[in-house]
């Protein structure tokens, strides 16, 4: 149960936007954080096999990224909320779902998951935009995928929210998935378990927050993040 | 490729438009204003009436050129919105996807032509010596290839502006040299060779063999060249259709 990168090259606009990355995901929650531009969505797309690559090797539960066999077992969430604006959020769980071949009754879970239950019969284009975001992360999470690769699925969302959605992405790593999430917002680096600091398309550092902290010496991530990009 | 799926995304494309009562509306309520139009039109030319021979090949475009239009634009809004990447990060066939549409807008068009062809043969008097089914099922096939060939051109546009402008590039051409303006065989030889292969002009024929009351087989060989394109397109479209995207 892990996600494998060696070597990872991909060149996007004409320009190398990931230049030989490396990196191993284990099960748990595992955090993607760098600044804006740094490659992130970039590399999370190679991880879900839509990113067309120009080098290396993305291997994911053992499977070449982007197989087949693969397709039904990663939950995505796009870093605009992918969902069809003009249908309900039941409408677009159902069809999903009907994609993905799984239950109808996994619709109800999913909704109470991301508790939009209020919401389930309201057209999606009309939803606030954490309602919009939270209505994309419940597609993800239809048919218990063991992969959840998520871009940003907590920006601009309120502290509450946030709160509870870090706990529902604590259960799914308990419940044995693997957790990807991306954030540019530092102060989400302490609810992982793992942390990939990313900065300008490489790996900067991969390992416990409270072991990046230690090792730079820092007492937040922030100030690690910096003391890494200066030494 | 699997029937679950491909009726999965017909359904949700139905969803759609449902959600959306004035294009709706407009659907089937233009055609059937347009052919009043040209009916009026040609009030008060002596007969025989151009609109016998203008009024079927009319019938033949409208599916066409709305479902061209209307796939185009919302294929784009699917790469857009990034739905589509969802979609083919999931375990659904690209076929699935051009088939689903196909569906959804061949039944589309069955409405629109139903409306279209019932106005037109019930109100304004147009002579169909052929099966008005038959007629219909044209009109079908004939969304299917605008679908289709939407579908497919998609694939070249990355915004709905440049989307819109392969109507004149691609559509234009074909109406102009379908047989509506100039019978085909009046055409000089170069573009009678090149009307030959555009998919329109078949459309048109069979339109034009239902009125008149030609063979069945000479119908049956104009639907089965619509097809033929509509299907190679919907091929192409699922090349053209990419997992992997830069
Ligand atoms: N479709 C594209 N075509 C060309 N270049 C692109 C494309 N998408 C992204 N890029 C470039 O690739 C680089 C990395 O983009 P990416 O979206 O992976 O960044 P990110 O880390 O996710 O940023 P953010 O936090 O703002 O979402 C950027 O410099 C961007 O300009
Ligand atoms: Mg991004």
């Amino acid at each position: 149960m892990t996600i494998e990168i060696a070597g990872l090259v991909v060149r996007r606009g004409g320009r190398a936007v990931l230049d030989g990355l490396g990196l191993d995901v284990g099960p748990g929650v595992t955090g993607l954080l760098g600044p804006s531009g740094c490659g992130k969505s970039t590399l999370l797309r190679a991880i879900v096999g839509v990113q067309r690559i120009h080098g290396g090797t993305v291997t994911v539960l053992g499977e070449p990224a982007g197989s087949a066999a693969l397709r039904r077992r990663i939950g995505y969430v796009t870093q605009a909320a992918s969902v069809y604006d003009d249908l309900t959020l039941a409408e677009n769980l159902r069809f999903f779902a009907r994609v993905l071949g799984v239950a109808p009754e996994e619709t109800s879970r999913v909704i109470e998951a991301v508790d939009l239950g209020a919401q389930r019969h309201h057209v999606v284009g009309r939803m606030s935009g954490g309602e919009r975001s939270r209505a994309s992360l419940a597609v993800a999470l239809l048919g218990r995928p063991d992969v959840l690769v998520l871009d940003e699925p907590t920006v601009g969302l309120d502290p509450v929210l946030r709160r509870d959605l870090w706990a529902l992405f604590h259960r799914l790593a308990d419940d044995g998935a693997i957790v990807l999430v991306s954030s540019h917002v530092m102060d989400e680096a302490d609810r992982c378990d793992q942390l990939l600091l990313m900065r300008e398309g490489a790996i900067i550092a991969a390992d416990t927050p409270d072991a990046i902290k230690q090792h730079a010496g820092t007492a937040d991530i922030e100030s690690a993040f910096l003391t890494l990009v200066e030494s | 490729m699997t029937p679950t799926r491909t009726l999965a995304v017909a359904l949700r494309v139905l969803q759609q438009v449902r959600r959306d009562p004035r294009t709706l509306a407009m659907l089937v309520v233009i055609p059937c204003a347009l052919m009043a139009l040209l009916w009026w039109m040609f009030r008060e030319v002596p007969s025989p009436s151009p609109f016998d021979r203008t009024g079927p090949a009319l019938l033949a475009i409208f599916p066409f050129v709305v479902m061209f239009l209307i796939t185009s634009v919302t294929t784009l809004r699917e790469r857009a919105s990034g739905t589509l990447e969802r979609l083919l990060a999931m375990p659904l066939g690209k076929l699935d996807f051009l088939l689903g549409y196909g569906l959804a807008f061949g039944l589309l068009a069955a409405v629109q032509s139903g409306a279209a062809v019932g106005v037109s043969v019930g109100l304004l008097g147009m002579e169909v010596h052929g099966s008005v089914g038959v007629l219909l099922v044209v009109a079908v096939a004939d969304a299917v290839l605008g679908t289709a060939l939407g579908l497919f051109v998609s694939a070249f546009a990355n915004t709905e502006f440049q989307a819109v402008q392969f109507m004149p590039a691609l559509v234009v051409p074909q109406i102009l040299l379908c047989g509506l303006f100039v019978p085909r065989d009046q055409l000089p030889g170069v573009l009678h060779a090149i009307s030959e292969v555009l998919p329109l002009s078949y459309a048109v024929d069979a339109m034009q063999h239902l009125t008149v009351g030609s063979a069945d087989s000479a119908v049956a060989q104009d639907l089965l060249v619509v097809l033929g394109y509509a299907v190679a397109l919907l091929i192409l479209g699922a090349a053209t259709l990419r997992r992997r995207t830069p």
